[in-house]
């Protein structure tokens, strides 16, 4: 398949839940029924998801306490809500395949398997932390994970992704990129800049916009002339679907087909994952801009977690006992990284001078 | 046990709020998420959730309660299977922030700054969290004497600037195979200026890359080639352009090693034309070195002569750093003698006494090293000995050497094309302030490029610009002759 002949074909070929273009601001929840071909997870594969997701989803719960006591400090952008995208991207992707993604990132370093200590240390702005305490929140790298950061800057780690993908491409090593950015991001001009070079030169890169449908605070319909974001690559011929991101399921099915599609040589595929953040945009931030009312059907109807949960004891057949227990693990390895992060010293103050340049003849 | 809910803070900077309303009752079952309470500052009003389960034993500060300081207990929830009646009895002291050894900050500290960051320099005395002084930069020593870069004998090559740019690359191209070449019209067209002429065809498409006219999203693509372990050099037809770039250059390429502990670093050239051409009006003639310079995680070079040109883009592109290389088109087709060797690489960060003199120093870098020279030899038709510095790197900034000639002479004028205001010769001011006050017998004069736009009526053109007579000038100004 040659997608950049057949933009158009190759697009909707592959978007089994494309949305019309009429579709309007109501198109994030429709998404949201189950679709009649639903995959099936295992009972391990189950297990597995919702022990990742509830990992973030108690890390970020902590990170939010620990912020309240003020020992975060600055901004703090928690990922409640969003578990199932990171999640199901990484149930479709091999090791060595490349991480990056804007400032809402804890989550994607969790999934990456960064070890919490050290993400929450970095929070707390410690010498354990990722960075050594000198990056913070919206900034933490692992090379050793391939996780990329962490970047602050909206948008800008989509050309570095795409880096990355160029890379890959370079050396010729099959590994993929899976380059983040929210629905504000998705406007900014070097998206585009980006996606044509990356759809030029066939990278293995896929972009999975996060429609949480809030940019800060305001709503997608008030900011993006085009709401189907999965559309955003089609006039440089990517194709792009739109996939229920509060279904892990259906996240790493989309996922396992992008990331075929850029691991053979086809070039970049974008995912637009439909989700929903439960908190504000950031601990500041009192979410004026939309009804509680919603934010509660979210969390009632489409829990990424509570879906397994259930899926766990209906369908799989899972004791609660068991669940309570995995429950009971997540709390204390939380528990043991606030720990951590609270009691490990500040950077040493010699560490302001360190890091800036690396030695030219070590 | 039982677990204390407390006043959380909205920003660093709240230290108190209003307790406007609960949501939840003594008594009431509590799960994860639950919404517990609504606490209201004058900016706004948020939402305290429950981290932990249980049941909530006691409502501790009423609602509608003002001036509630952060991290007072303002509830009580007991544990499941916990006697509720014994946790509400049990809860409710003050907590410590942080269970450890280290005192962790409070919020009203960190809203004065002194928690997270080590004090300003300014206010020095007995304050344990003084900023530690910056290591030194290794330069030359203030005695040494100029050093030979090559050894005496060595044969010399008339080069244009052009080529030993192009020589540069290829050698390193050559050398290693991470290295690549990308930009606008750099592979087929063989360089908007000729710089790449020859590279892709013999190192091929795959490191020779043409790009769309996209300097944002190349430039991002080229520091993530690099934070992945490549060795970009990234041409920009001119650094005006560049300006779409910035971001990627400042913000990812020379912060993300201090963001990531030391983690990634960013092996990267991004070079090209700097500072003004030729009547090409004021957005394609902007001097940018001291705009870089002004960044930590950067290196800038800016060299005049040919063998600099291919000695620092032999160092820069091996450099594990984020590399400035600020060439100047009006250069590109000046000849200079190039040392021939197989390998020539040039220390980065040291300057060059370029002509030796004893009545004043006069420092300049890239072309404003020809209005320099042209001075300094009228100068020394009038009796007066310039002694002309190049610094070629522009950060790190070669302080020693320059010092080390003032306090022979006492007296210095900087020469450059860009800006006045905080420009370079600007810099070099403040450093000699310090490191050379008491040598000086003038006060040190700066010829800049004029404070305007740059015009583009050739006479207009001529009167921003530097020029020689007013580099005499100066430096007679300052030899009070």
């Amino acid at each position: 398949m040659d997608a950049a002949k057949e933009p158009a074909k190759d697009a909707s070929s592959s978007q089994p839940q494309v949305a019309s273009p009429e579709a309007g601001s109501s198109q994030a929840v429709e998404a949201h029924k189950p679709a009649p071909n639903m995959p099936q997870f295992t009972r391990e594969e189950d297990l597995h998801a919702y022990h990742e997701m509830l990992l973030i989803r108690r890390f970020e719960e902590k990170a939010g306490q620990l912020y309240g006591m003020g020992l975060i400090g600055g901004f703090c952008h928690l990922y409640i809500g969003q578990e199932a995208v990171v999640i199901g991207m990484q149930m479709a992707s091999v090791e060595g395949d490349q991480v990056i993604t804007g400032y809402r990132d804890h989550g994607h370093m969790l999934a990456c398997g960064m070890d919490p200590k050290g993400v929450m240390a970095e929070l707390t702005g410690r010498r354990g932390g990722y960075s050594r305490g000198k990056g913070g929140s919206m900034h933490m790298f692992s090379r050793e994970k391939q996780f990329f950061g962490g970047h602050g800057i909206v948008g800008a780690q989509v050309s570095l992704g795409t880096g990355l993908a160029f890379a890959d491409h370079y050396r010729e090593n099959g590994k993929v990129s899976l380059t983040y950015m929210g629905d504000g991001a998705a406007n900014q001009g070097q998206v585009y800049e980006s996606f044509n070079m990356a759809a030029l030169w066939k990278l293995p890169v896929v972009y999975v916009i996060e429609n949480n449908r809030y940019a800060m605070g305001t709503s997608v319909a008030r900011a993006s002339a085009q709401t189907d974001f999965s559309k955003r690559g089609l006039s440089f011929g990517i194709p792009g679907e739109q996939v229920d991101g509060m279904d892990v399921r259906t996240v790493r099915e989309a996922a396992t087909r992008a990331v075929e599609h850029a691991r053979t040589g086809q070039g970049p595929y974008i995912l637009e994952m439909q989700t929903y953040r439960y908190r504000g945009h950031s601990m500041s931030d009192p979410a004026k801009y939309r009804t509680k009312d919603e934010v509660s059907k979210m969390r009632d109807e489409h829990d990424p977690i509570e879906m397994v949960r259930k899926r766990l004891l209906e369908l799989h057949g899972v004791p609660e006992a068991e669940i309570k227990a995995t429950d009971a693990k997540v709390r204390e390895t939380v528990n043991a990284a606030a720990e951590f992060a609270t009691n490990d010293p500040e950077p040493d103050p010699a560490e302001l001078w360190t890091d800036i340049l690396l030695d030219a003849h070590a | 046990m039982a677990t204390d809910i407390l006043m959380p803070a909205l920003s660093p900077t709240m230290e108190e709020g209003k307790l406007a309303k609960w949501l939840k009752k003594e008594g009431d079952p509590i799960k994860s998420g639950d919404v517990l309470a609504e606490i209201e500052t004058d900016k706004a009003t948020m939402e305290v959730e429950a981290i932990d389960e249980g049941v909530l034993a006691k409502i501790l500060i009423e609602e509608g309660t003002e001036g509630v300081a952060v991290n007072t207990p303002i509830a009580i929830i007991a544990g499941e299977g916990e006697d509720v009646a014994a946790a509400a009895a049990s809860g409710g002291k003050p907590k410590p922030n942080g269970a450890g050894g280290h005192p962790a900050p409070t919020p009203d500290m960190q809203a004065e700054g002194m928690a997270d960051k080590p004090a300003p320099a300014s206010k020095s005395g007995e304050d344990a969290q003084k900023a530690p002084a910056a290591p030194a930069v290794i330069t030359n020593k203030a005695d040494e004497p100029v050093m030979e870069e090559f050894p005496a004998n060595t044969p010399m090559v008339t080069t244009t600037v052009r080529e030993a740019l192009r020589d540069a690359m290829a050698e390193e191209m050559r050398r290693d195979g991470d290295v690549f070449v990308m930009g606008e019209e750099v592979a087929e067209y063989q360089g908007a200026y000729k710089i790449t002429q020859g590279l892709l065809q013999e190192f091929g498409a795959k490191r020779v890359v043409d790009t769309p006219i996209t300097e944002h999203g190349f430039a991002g693509i080229g520091v993530g080639a690099a934070l992945s372990g490549l060795k970009p050099i990234v041409e920009f037809m001119t650094f005006n352009f560049a300006m779409q770039a910035i971001d990627q250059i400042i913000n990812s390429a020379a912060k993300t090693l201090y963001m990531s502990g030391g983690q990634l670093g960013c092996p990267i050239v991004f070079r090209g034309p700097n500072g003004a051409a030729a009547r090409v009006g004021a957005q394609h003639s902007h001097d940018y070195a001291a705009w870089y310079s002004n960044v930590p995680g950067l290196k800038v070079i800016a060299p005049y002569t040919a063998s600099d040109a291919k000695g620092l883009l032999k160092a820069a592109i091996r450099d594990p750093n984020p590399i400035i290389f600020l060439e100047n088109e009006i250069l590109y087709g000046q000849s200079f003698p190039v040392p021939q060797l197989d390998d020539f690489v040039l220390p980065i960060g040291k300057a060059r006494v370029h002509r030796t003199g004893k009545d004043v120093t006069i420092v300049s870098f890239a072309i404003g090293m020809t209005y320099a020279l042209k001075a300094a030899q009228a100068l020394a038709e009038e009796g007066i000995e310039a002694e002309v510095i190049d610094l070629r790197t522009i950060r790190p900034m070669d302080t020693e050497t320059v010092v080390r000639s003032v306090k022979k002479t006492g007296r210095c004028i900087t020469v450059e094309e860009g800006f006045p205001q905080s420009g370079v010769g600007a810099e070099i001011v403040a450093r000699l302030m310090v490191d050379a006050f008491d040598y000086l017998d003038a006060p040190v004069l700066r010829i800049t490029g004029k404070d305007v736009p740059m015009p583009y009526a050739a006479n207009l053109e001529k009167l921003a610009l530097p020029n020689v007579a007013e580099v005499v000038e100066a430096a007679k100004s300052v030899c009070y002759k």
